[in-house]
């Protein structure tokens, strides 16, 4: 028996009020190395963890049997790792993902990829074949340190069990500091199974790894002076404003000095779309005002944000006319794709403070002001509604919009059905947008719906819009939402196309539809009741609302398969490398 | 599709003002009549890591994937325990060495990132495999570059050289009218001339300072912070 034992029982040590004797007392002792993991995570405050079970990751499961953290066993193990980056973006902490060896490692590692590309916070902890076995291409062997080393913050390969739970500790205080992002500790079997009675304490971060708060005062001063002169000043809020809890912050930064805001697609939420300031998210598919201010800007204003690809179009008309302020916590990202005239190297509530201390008038922007609602009346986003024609999916997700809360989380896989999401729900609050950016991951819908309910308040509706073609790659999860009973709804806008791929083929690649046509899709609404959801069909713009009102009634997951125009497509649009003034209102403007 | 049916409406492209400022590839504001693309330009960089399993694999992959130039990485125990020092040299426009130290320091296992100024001491080891039938010629190109003989048989002459890049070349040319059989080298390594710490806020390990050696005062404690001051300066 360990010595922690020995101690507690020690009637003179239950005076002691440590952290360590108070663990002991709530719960059994750390015996091994999966006591040790189970008990670092609840030093984190983990409630939920998303799982698959298998050989190697066993003994940690078993710990687990006798902890108040609720485990939720996902169909696959690629659903576990979205599940957890979903459940990390609502809750604001770090999602753990379970996972074994082999296999089920290498399942995880396109959800560990989708939270690396959107700074996303959260551990996995996957089973490995046992230590004297590593390298000899053992069952279920894969060097899972060595296929996530480009995709993680930092992992570990743990050795002992003496450290395992500090090493666990670590990644979880790793994986939310600073620009958050995934981390990994692989436990190979042996490791979990060794006995140690070590404690393990609170979430420590590795040395040296503290990230910067505070910019650079001289750089500040700068950007300040930068923003006064101004005459056209646009901020730029990217995701990092909600990953830094900078909203408050960063709103009343926009309104106490009268500067427009636009958003990129993960700073959704970062600003109410209904405010005059805000100009919605620039970008690829974004409005045609924000594109407009983003390319007649003289001051841009990034906050955390990395100026993706896809918000920039072309590099050489990004801006073109703007001096730069970045506001970032990862040096790495100033001037990586758009050169940084003042760098303010920071957390992002800190810095707009700074700056707001610094600043001794607002910029003369009214003009400026003006000349944004201008833009607003010139090019508002809009659509046809036919009520003979089919559905057009911009209508269903006002529709939704309209019949639910602000509060309301809004999940999406990836394409068309995202990008109407995103244009067409005004969205206010941050954590309310939860979808799959940088990595573009089909499939990421149903999954994140699932974590994202498990993080979200009781009371709060998750809504998912999926597409046909990316609602099927990771269906199976019905099954874990069923058996959980959760009060999800799932909105596919069927269009019977890989719909974005199909855009793109019309546009250019002269209307051939290769590999991106579906003759056959299953009927979802009756697919939802085989799993033993509650299904919808709606192929017109009188059953829309009805449907909406019963699924969202349901006590349990439902899913609307919504057959919408399958010519249906998303404008505006900046064509790849184009500039983000051009964006095409439609396919005879690319 | 036409316009009509997708609904958008508003002034088409060509109508639209559009600011006639322009960026390079860099992201940087140019003037589109005068900037060109900026050269590369090689840079001897120095990074303190933590002696960790992996830790090679780290920053290889980090080259690798990130598609930064990498003409030659040396590594080697320090005078702290558990310390490794990676030179690292490499061919970047100014940006991309800006990233490449950026990137470095963001690794975990890496301390701190520093860059070798000019004047730095840098020095290479060569072994040359030559054809021995003139082993006399072979001796006095030898002795001209300080080089020392490892190995003569009666077929090839091995020899070591130590020398800047420059120098090691020179011996090559000379060398080569017999034959060069086989290289192996190992690339630069480096240190910063003086006092100056090789990487920033580096310091010794205590026994080292007990026998006299002064650490450097400056009061960068770690790595990290001495790139996010290089960043912001």
């Amino acid at each position: 028996m360990s010595d922690s034992a020995q101690t507690t029982a020690d009637p003179e040590a239950d005076t002691k009020t440590d952290a360590d004797q108070q663990a002991a007392t709530d719960s059994a002792p750390v015996t091994d190395g999966s006591s040790s993991i189970v008990r670092a995570l609840e030093n984190a405050g983990v409630e939920h963890a998303f799982g698959v079970q298998g050989g190697a990751i066993m003994p940690v499961y078993d710990a687990l049997w006798d902890s108040d953290i609720e485990h939720v066993t996902m169909a696959h193990e690629q659903g576990a790792s979205h599940a957890a980056d979903a459940y990390g973006v609502v809750a604001g902490s770090p999602g753990i993902a379970l996972a074994t060896s082999g296999p089920g490692a290498t399942n995880l590692v396109t959800g560990i990829a989708d939270a690396n590309m959107d700074s996303d916070a959260m551990v996995a902890l996957t089973g490995q074949v046992p230590s004297d076995m590593v390298g000899s291409d053992a069952f279920q062997e894969t060097d899972t340190t060595g296929v996530t080393m480009p995709i993680t913050k930092h992992n570990w390969f743990a050795n002992s069990a003496d450290t395992i739970g500090d090493t666990v500790g670590q990644a979880f205080a790793l994986a939310e500091s600073g620009r958050p992002g995934p981390t990994l500790v692989d436990l190979p079997k042996d490791v979990s199974f060794e006995e140690t009675d070590v404690e393990p304490g609170e979430p420590e971060l590795p040395a040296g790894q503290d990230p910067p708060t505070t910019a650079d005062p001289e750089n500040v001063e700068a950007a300040a002076r930068a923003i006064e002169r101004a005459e056209k000043p646009l901020l730029l809020l990217g995701g990092g404003v909600i990953k830094a809890e900078a909203t408050e912050t960063t709103r009343a930064f926009a309104r106490d000095h009268g500067i427009p805001v636009v958003t990129t697609m993960p700073g959704i939420g970062t600003f109410p779309e209904d405010d005059e300031l805000c100009l919605s998210w620039a970008g690829m598919h974004g409005t045609g005002y924000a594109n407009m201010a983003i390319t007649h800007t003289d001051c841009l204003i990034g906050v955390g944000t990395r100026f993706d690809d896809r918000l920039t179009g072309g590099i050489d008309t990004f801006a073109p006319e703007a001096e730069v302020v970045h506001v970032d916590i990862d040096p790495a990202e100033i001037s990586k794709n758009i050169h940084a005239d003042y760098p303010c190297i920071g957390d992002a509530g800190t810095v707009l403070d700074q700056l707001t201390d610094e600043m001794d008038h607002d910029p003369d922007a009214r003009e400026w002001r003006e000349q944004c609602q201008t833009w607003k009346d010139e090019y508002p986003m809009d659509y046809p509604v036919d009520k003979n024609a089919p559905l057009r999916p911009e209508f269903i997700v006002e529709a939704f919009d309209e019949a639910t809360a602000d509060d309301t989380i809004v999940t999406s896989g990836v394409g068309q059905h995202q990008m109407w999401a995103a244009q067409y729900w005004e969205f206010s609050e941050p954590r309310t947008w939860v979808s799959s950016h940088g990595l573009g991951t089909m499939g990421y819908g149903l999954p994140a719906t699932i974590g994202a309910r498990f993080a979200a308040d009781a009371d709060q509706d998750v809504v998912c819009f999926d597409g046909d073609g990316s609602f099927l790659m990771t269906l199976q999860e019905l099954s874990v939402a069923v058996r959980e009973n959760l009060d999800i709804t799932i909105a596919v806008l069927n269009n019977e196309y890989v719909g974005m791929v199909r855009q793109w083929q019309d546009a250019f690649f002269e209307g051939r539809h290769m590999a991106s046509e579906y003759n056959w899709m299953p009927e979802f609404d009756k697919l939802a009741e085989a799993f033993g959801a509650q299904g919808w069909r709606v192929d017109n713009y009188d059953e829309v609302a009805p449907a909406i009102e019963e699924a969202l009634d349901y006590d349990g997951p439902s899913v609307i398969d919504f057959h919408i125009d399958p010519e249906a497509n998303v404008y505006p649009m900046v064509a790849s490398g184009a500039p983000n003034g051009k964006f095409a209102l439609a396919e005879d403007q690319l | 599709m036409s316009q009509n049916e997708q609904g958008l409406e508003g002034p088409p492209p060509e109508e639209r003002p559009h600011p006639d400022g322009r960026r390079n590839s860099q992201g940087i504001r140019i003037d589109p009549e005068v900037e060109a693309e900026p050269d590369s330009r090689t840079a001897m960089i120095s990074a303190l890591v933590e002696h960790e399993p992996g830790v090679l694999a780290r920053v290889a992959g980090l080259f690798s994937r990130r598609q930064f130039n990498i003409e030659s990485l040396t590594v080697g125990p320090t005078t702290v325990e558990g310390n490794a020092r990676l030179t690292l040299l490499v061919e970047e426009t100014e940006p991309g060495i800006d990233q490449i130290k950026k990137q470095l320091a963001k690794l975990k296992p890496v301390i701190s990132v520093g860059e070798l100024e000019e004047r730095a001491v840098r020095s290479e080891l060569v072994l040359l495999k030559i054809n021995g039938e003139e082993p006399g010629k072979v001796q006095a190109i030898t002795e001209m570059y300080d080089g020392e003989t490892l190995d003569a048989g009666p077929r090839t002459i091995t020899v070591q050289l130590t020398g800047s890049n420059d120098e090691i070349e020179d011996a090559m040319d000379a060398y080569r009218q017999f034959g060069i059989i086989e290289v192996a080298r190992t690339g630069p390594t480096a240190l910063s001339r003086g006092d100056r710490p090789t990487t920033p806020g580096e310091k010794p390990a205590a026994e080292a300072t007990a026998v006299g050696v002064k650490p450097d005062g400056g009061t960068e404690q770690s790595g990290e912070a001495e790139s996010q001051a290089e960043t912001t300066n």
